[in-house]
């Protein structure tokens, strides 16, 4: 399906949200992610449904003041 | 010496909180943090390479179990920005602490005081830590505190400035009026700024820029470490007052 992730737009085969971060290469202990304005919780990411055109924002810490 | 400053039960060792924006890379900034001697942190929240893939991650090389990782919301200039990061950077899932900026203006960074009160209030009641970035103005940070801050984060001078503190006297005036700790926050330059800062009796300084700007940062970083304790000592001595005439040190009595 296609998915808008940090502003890219991009073809996945993942159904849920663990499932694209593997695909992604991006650990999950490392990130939190919005879906659609909403913040999901860790917890949920492994059964964390997708949906064609979802907005998702993966985001981690980096330097800053 | 035990000094630890409580905040909402977490505890903070270091006076000295470190910045880890703007160093050449993360070795550096590793560097750095360990010559601070600091175990507090800030971060900020943003987006994950997802095109690059590069799997190095800040938190490689600073342990989340060693240091307190601060995330700020740094680059927010709306309520709903701030808002917005601060939950993200929580369930990043380290803690509840957020160090709250809601800019007012692009080339002073200056807080827009009307939004982060609105953005704390908020926050309190979502049970997030706040300690908020805010300006000198003491009826401010009570406002602040009013609101739910468990500190307040009044700025020095401009952010990345290095013109130290410019007002004192309100940082002053700000000491005696809240209850919650006060962490200069932004504008400190050298060492002798982070050591006035805490001689004033400020609970924290936290300097990023004027680290990782240095020509040496990590001689800067224990410059600062030095600074901050020599300060923090100064002020628990309590110092002589300001006398406009001599009063010899050497006795008369014994002369020739």
């Amino acid at each position: 399906m296609k998915l808008i992730v940090n502003g890219e737009t991009l073809e996945t085969s993942a159904q849920t949200l663990k499932g694209l971060l593997d695909e992604l290469r991006v650990q999950a202990e490392r990130v939190a992610v919005e879906v659609n304005l909403s913040v999901v919780r860790k917890s949920e990411y492994a059964t964390f449904p997708l949906n064609e055109e979802d907005r998702i924002e993966i985001v981690n810490f980096v330097g800053g003041g | 010496m035990e000094d630890t400053l409580m905040i909402r039960g977490i505890a903070f060792r270091s006076r000295l909180w470190v910045g880890t924006g703007k160093y050449k890379d993360f070795e550096e900034t590793r560097k750095v943090i360990e010559a601070s001697g600091s175990d507090v942190v800030t971060v900020a929240v943003r987006r994950v390479n997802i095109i690059d893939g590069k799997s190095e991650n800040l938190l490689d090389y600073i342990d989340p179990k060693k240091y307190k990782i601060l995330p700020n919301t740094a680059g927010c200039y709306t309520v709903e920005d701030a808002l917005r990061y601060s939950r993200l950077a929580r369930e990043a899932g380290i803690s509840d602490l957020i160090k709250l900026e809601v800019i007012g203006d692009e080339r002073t960074l200056f807080p827009d005081t009307i939004g982060l009160l609105k953005a704390t209030e908020v926050l309190a009641k979502e049970g997030f830590v706040v300690l908020p970035y805010t300006n000198d103005d003491p009826v401010m940070a009570k406002r602040l505190e009013d609101a739910g801050a468990a500190a307040v984060m009044p700025l020095g001078a401009p952010i990345g400035s290095g013109l130290g503190i410019r007002n004192p006297y309100n940082i002053r005036i700000i000491l005696e009026t809240v209850k919650v700790p006060v962490v200069v926050d932004a504008g400190v330059g050298t060492a002798s700024d982070a050591a006035i800062a805490m001689e004033l009796g400020c609970d924290a300084v936290l300097i990023n820029t004027g680290i990782a700007g240095a020509k040496d940062p990590v001689v800067m970083a224990s410059a600062m470490k030095h600074a901050v304790l020599a300060g923090r000592l100064a002020c628990r001595a309590g110092r002589i007052p300001k006398k406009l005439y001599a009063t010899a040190s050497s006795p008369i009595e014994g002369m020739l």
